[in-house]
């Protein structure tokens, strides 16, 4: 056995230890699997061997499956039935264990997700080290799945049918004393007693037959449509997985269906339904989608893969931070907090310390709410340093400018802080719409100078934008890049451009919305239309949110920068009767595509069916669904033609991270293939007859549709990831 | 094709649906066999001439299960021969179980029935029998499941009817319905529901809130706000009309249909029968049609169902001189009438279940049995009967007085 190390101590009771070698958590991968297989044998047929404990070698017990072999099921060419037989192999390899006769207990040294709680569920008795760091959970459903070795069977059946559909279809993590209360653990003790514990409870008790195997056995709780809690359970649960995945994530109802079908049942065949449930999910693209751009592409830009890899390692110790704005202030905060030296400068104190207020609002409400110390709050703020002085700046490896977006005054910080800061420092712009090679032309350092986008508010945004001015150097990337690491934010790369890759492509989506208020779409049918493909705000709503002002000032700034090259917006007509004719310039305003009633929920305004009469024939709810996804879509196809981004997998997690394109879509990209590359083409063509050239189809996708080559096969996958 | 006719109908009142209703004592079998006993009784029928007795029950679980219209014909002591069968088409079931008998008459497979219905909300509550409709995740997710109230509510959002129309609806409902029983125009099918001792326990609707004005109405708190937004069904329901802004919670208790105990009957035979037997003939049933619609908004049934029913008398809505729509909701009359054009002095002149309530399996037979005595007392021809149904369905009948 490669993966399990096997002992039987004095008094009969084996020990099964897990260590896969060449991870750093243990994941169940195929070795473990048959090794599992294995060691059940050796117990069983061993006379001399009472019963088993099983635990694991690493701080964490078992971390759930490999997910990169799930990644490819998607598209690997086995068939439903051969994935649905792997799926009741695990199965029934637990079930084997927990009706051989022996008992075997669970000494959950750590973390144990996913197939790792499986492998306890099924054991006869569970006992978890007191660990802080460990925490127990089904979360599967967190990349399209559910829990297919038996978590959707073995779970309700010990906690009842409510906890456990909470638990899984929210893909909740719990500490062990939390599970202790829920009651899928038996015992909670000190870490050094876990394996003892779970040693004396065969020896004393070894009850090797799970409840649900005895005669007799009742759901807690009830089960099925003749128990009137159970029938409210499932009623309004399924309301509920309704409204939050707003049908477009197949995950949380499955395991619904695998519960309400599976616990009416003995439990071999619910544990048969459990595995089609899963295996139709391992067929369903959108696990392909979360799993491939959440996990493991996601997994791989945290580790910064985009990474020029000559560049030593570097790390900011000292950070200065010129304009303690919105923006500014959350910078501040995220690095301040992850242990870098913070300068925070504005034109005065004053402006500064407001920035620095920012902090303490934060930390103060963490406090409020238990989640930190007066210490620790302390500790953070004493590292934020304000100022009105660029001599402060002194010995600062990484300068960000947040100041307003403005070239003349953007130059003059430059100017003043390259006087001050080492030779070797890098000097970054949190822009979002200035182009970072003109903004570097007053840099005395262009290959120094890159930018570093953020997105707002900075404390809860996962992702940050970095883009590369032409002359930007391979170090000031590193450097960048190496900071995003340090306040743990996912990173993506582009190259510049006017709005870089987010901004630009969001913008076409916020345009599109408006552009169909124009054609006379009634508005409740855009914003529940987007809302519901996903989108986390309609692009009304969001144009309240920025302003229409602003949106018409862009549309104004980039005409006059383009000058013959500009493209007329197909949404400026709008804007500029919002802005000009009707004076409705956004939620600042107190009024925009809304209303904003004191003390009242806002709503749509009435007055723009006036304006903008509905026209007599309304497109189809998926019709406006193709046009606000699509338009995006496209957008990042050219991006990726133009050399903005360059690569698939940051065109896919910037758009879910950036702008909150859907999760379930796997990306702007991804959607595309997710669409089918041949039938997305057909698409676009006639929306491009119908709304426009932002429709048409770039050769370079109508190459690809031809080939039925998706974006990902020129590129070479990520190596592993668990979850 | 033979004639169905109506020879005559009872129904019981309708007790409050709850511990303190006067009906409350009453069996569902008990209820059933007064019903029958009457109707038995007061034509001197010979039961043995009974082809069928056709009941609608919607909650047909515990004591009202295991076929309550067999049971009910044992226990009214009606001739042994006369088998029963109970049906459900949810709100509609009464009138089905009406259109059923008169099939097998048109058929020419039966000779007299009696369809009719029965439900004691205040004994075996709604969703008794619970069903996988509402519950069964797969069913409900891929059906976009949501309770009546929210389709109400919604019917209501999208054709713009608000908490004022439908408040000044339901007042007019309690007016007419108490106008009605004080100049007597339920008396003759009304029959008193006694006690063992052959005391009366109820024989006038007990549901009823005459005086109630739109601004009484006005000042209940509307009753799906919970359903809608806590546990999502207005999000479920948006997913099928994003059209729709959002939905407005203007249904209350007292614009809804009551929650009541009641029976009815209907007596159906052919010509030939009700020679033989010294009947009179009341009216003919000209047609009938059920429909499926759309299940999530669930009680838009009612257009669809008319529209069907007219089209094979070959009428017009114009042709009809009452309208008889179950007021399960004010909304889904008000779209009705706003649907068909038809004037509200010809639609539910008596009130209707929001002011007297709604045995859900009964109703569909009282409602006829209504529109019918009011269009003797008038002294007109034609009515169309009309429920909205649960899971997007509705059923219509129209009779022409003889």
């Amino acid at each position: 056995m490669k993966t399990i190390d096997f002992a039987v101590d004095a008094d009969g009771i084996a020990l099964l230890t897990i260590d896969v070698k060449d991870r750093s958590m243990n994941v169940l991968t195929p070795d473990l699997m048959k090794d599992l297989g294995s060691a059940i044998d050796k117990v069983v047929a061993d006379d001399n061997v009472k019963g088993a404990v099983i635990t694991s070698a690493k701080d964490s017990f078992v971390a759930g499956a490999d997910l990169m072999s799930m990644v490819n099921a998607y598209e690997d060419g086995r068939s439903a039935e051969d994935k649905y037989r792997d799926a009741r192999s695990f199965q029934s390899l637990l079930r084997k264990m927990e009706t051989c006769g022996k008992p075997f207990a669970a000494a959950i040294n750590g973390t144990a997700l996913g197939g790792g709680l499986e492998i306890c569920l099924a054991c006869h008795y569970r006992v978890a080290a007191d660990n802080p760091k460990s925490v127990l959970g089904l979360p599967e459903v967190k990349v399209g799945l559910l829990p297919g070795g038996g978590g959707t069977q073995r779970l309700p059946r010990l906690i009842g049918q409510q906890n456990a559909l909470q638990l899984m279809t929210q893909g909740t993590h719990l500490p062990p004393a939390k599970a202790l209360e829920q009651g899928f653990v038996d015992a909670v003790v000190a870490p050094d007693e876990c394996i003892a514990a779970a040693q004396r409870w065969i020896l004393e008790k070894g009850d090797a037959e799970q409840p649900w195997d005895k005669k007799g056995f009742k759901v807690p709780g009830g089960a099925g449509l003749m128990h009137p809690g159970s029938i409210q359970t499932l009623m309004v649960g399924t309301a509920l997985i309704a409204r939050e995945t707003s049908h477009n994530y197949p995950a949380p109802i499955a395991i619904m269906s695998c519960v309400y079908e599976g616990c009416v049942l003995p439990i071999d065949a619910g544990l048969d339904i459990e595995s089609k449930y899963f295996t139709s999910l391992l067929l369903d693209p959108v696990a392909r989608n979360m799993m491939r751009t959440l996990f493991i592409n996601k997994g791989a830009a945290d580790k910064l893969v985009r990474r020029p890899k000559g560049v030593d390692k570097t790390a900011v110790k000292k950070l200065g931070i010129l304009g303690a704005g919105m923006m500014g202030a959350g910078v501040a905060y995220v690095s301040a907090r992850a242990k870098m030296e913070v300068v925070l400068l504005d034109r005065d104190r004053d402006a500064a310390e407001k920035g620095k207020d920012y902090s303490r609002a934060l930390l103060q409400k963490q406090i409020d709410r238990g989640r930190s110390t007066t210490e620790k709050a302390e500790a953070i703020l004493s590292r934020i340093k304000t100022t009105d002085d660029y001599a402060d700046l002194e010995g600062c490896d990484l300068v960000i400018e947040a100041v307003f977006e403005d070239l003349g005054i953007k130059a003059d910080v430059t100017a003043k802080t390259e006087a001050v800061i080492p030779e070797q420092s890098i000097f970054a712009s949190n822009t979002s719409t200035l182009p970072i090679t003109g903004l570097a032309k007053s840099s005395k350092r262009p290959e120094q100078f890159i930018g570093i986008h953020f997105f707002s508010p900075v404390d809860k945004m996962p992702l940050v934008e970095i883009i590369l001015g032409e002359q930007t150097g391979e170090r000031a990337t590193a450097v960048a890049l190496d900071y995003v690491q340090q306040i743990r934010k996912t990173p993506i790369v582009v190259n510049d451009s006017r709005g870089f890759y987010t901004s630009r492509v969001f913008g076409t989506y916020t345009n599109e919305g408006m552009t169909m208020v124009g054609e006379g779409v009634n508005p409740a049918l855009i914003e529940n239309v987007a809302k519901q493909a996903g989108m986390a705000v309609g692009p009304l709503a969001v144009m309240d949110e920025v302003t229409l002002e602003l949106g018409y000032h862009v549309a104004k700034a980039t005409k006059k920068a383009l000058g013959d090259d500009y493209v007329p917006n197909t949404a400026a007509p709008v804007m500029t009767r919002f802005v000009e004719e009707l004076d409705r310039r956004g939620k600042r305003f107190g009024k925009g595509f809304y209303d904003y009633p004191e003390g009242g929920k806002k709503h749509l305004w009435p007055g723009l069916a006036e304006v903008f009469p509905h026209a007599a024939e309304q497109p189809s709810p998926e019709e406006v669904r193709k046009r606000l996804l699509y338009v995006q879509a496209l957008d990042t196809v050219r991006c990726l033609d133009e050399g903005v981004i360059t690569h698939p997998a940051d065109g896919d997690i910037g758009s879910i991270l950036g702008w909150g394109f859907p999760p379930y879509t796997g990306g702007t990209l991804s959607l595309i293939e997710t669409v089918g590359l041949a039938e997305f083409v057909a698409e676009c063509d006639r929306m491009a007859k119908v709304y426009g050239e932002r429709f048409a189809v770039p050769d370079s996708l109508r190459e690809r549709a031809k080939s039925g080559l998706g974006f990902y096969a020129e590129y070479d996958q990520p190596t592993r990831s668990a979850a | 094709m033979a004639d169905a006719y109506i020879y005559d109908h009872v129904r019981t009142p309708r007790g409050r649906g709850k511990s303190s209703g006067s009906l409350h004592a009453v069996t569902p079998i008990e209820l059933t066999a007064q019903m029958l006993s009457n109707l038995r009784d007061r034509n001197e029928l010979d039961t043995s001439y009974l082809d069928d007795v056709v009941l609608g029950c919607v909650s047909p679980v515990g004591e009202q299960g295991a076929n309550v219209a067999r049971v009910g014909v044992l226990a009214a002591g009606y001739a042994e021969n006369v088998p029963g069968k109970q049906l459900n088409r949810f709100c509609a079931s009464g009138l089905e179980a009406v259109n059923t008998v008169a099939s097998q008459v048109m058929a020419g497979q039966s000779d007299l029935g009696i369809g009719g219905g029965v439900e004691c909300m205040s004994r075996v509550p709604m969703g008794s029998d619970s069903g996988a409709m509402a519950a069964d995740p797969k069913v409900a997710y891929e059906t976009y499941f949501a309770p009546q109230g929210i389709g109400a509510d919604l019917i209501a959002s999208k054709w713009g009817f608000s908490r004022d129309d439908v408040d000044g609806y339901a007042a007019e409902s309690q007016r007419r319905a108490a106008q009605a029983w004080d100049n007597g125009y339920f008396d003759r099918s009304v029959i008193p529901v006694k006690d063992q001792l052959g005391i009366t326990l109820l024989d006038r609707d007990e549901h009823m809130r005459p005086g109630t004005t739109k601004e009484d109405l006005g000042n209940l708190n509307p009753a799906f706000v919970m359903h809608g937004e806590q546990a999502g069904f207005d999000a479920v329901a948006l997913l099928r009309y994003p059209e729709v802004e959002r939905i407005n919670h203007v249904h209350t208790g007292g614009n809804s249909s009551g929650i009541v105990d009641g029976a009815a009957g209907v007596l159906i035979g052919n010509k030939q029968i009700g020679e033989a037997l010294g009947l009179t003939p009341r009216a003919r049933i000209k047609g009938f049609a059920s429909i499926g619609s759309e299940p999530t908004i669930m009680l838009t049934g009612p257009t669809p169902s008319a529209e069907k029913v007219l089209k094979r008398c070959g009428m017009d809505a114009s042709d009809i001189d009452l309208f008889e729509l179950n007021e399960a909701f004010a909304s889904v009359v008000l779209l009705f009438m706003h649907n068909l054009g038809i004037d509200h002095d010809k639609i539910n002149v008596n009130g209707g279940a929001i002011a007297m309530g709604h045995p859900l399996g009964a109703t569909g037979a009282m409602i006829l049995g209504t529109v019918l005595d009011e269009l003797e007392r008038r002294d007109q021809s034609t009515a169309l009967v009309n429920l909205c149904v649960g899971a997007g369905m509705g059923t219509a009948t129209i009779i022409e007085r003889v």
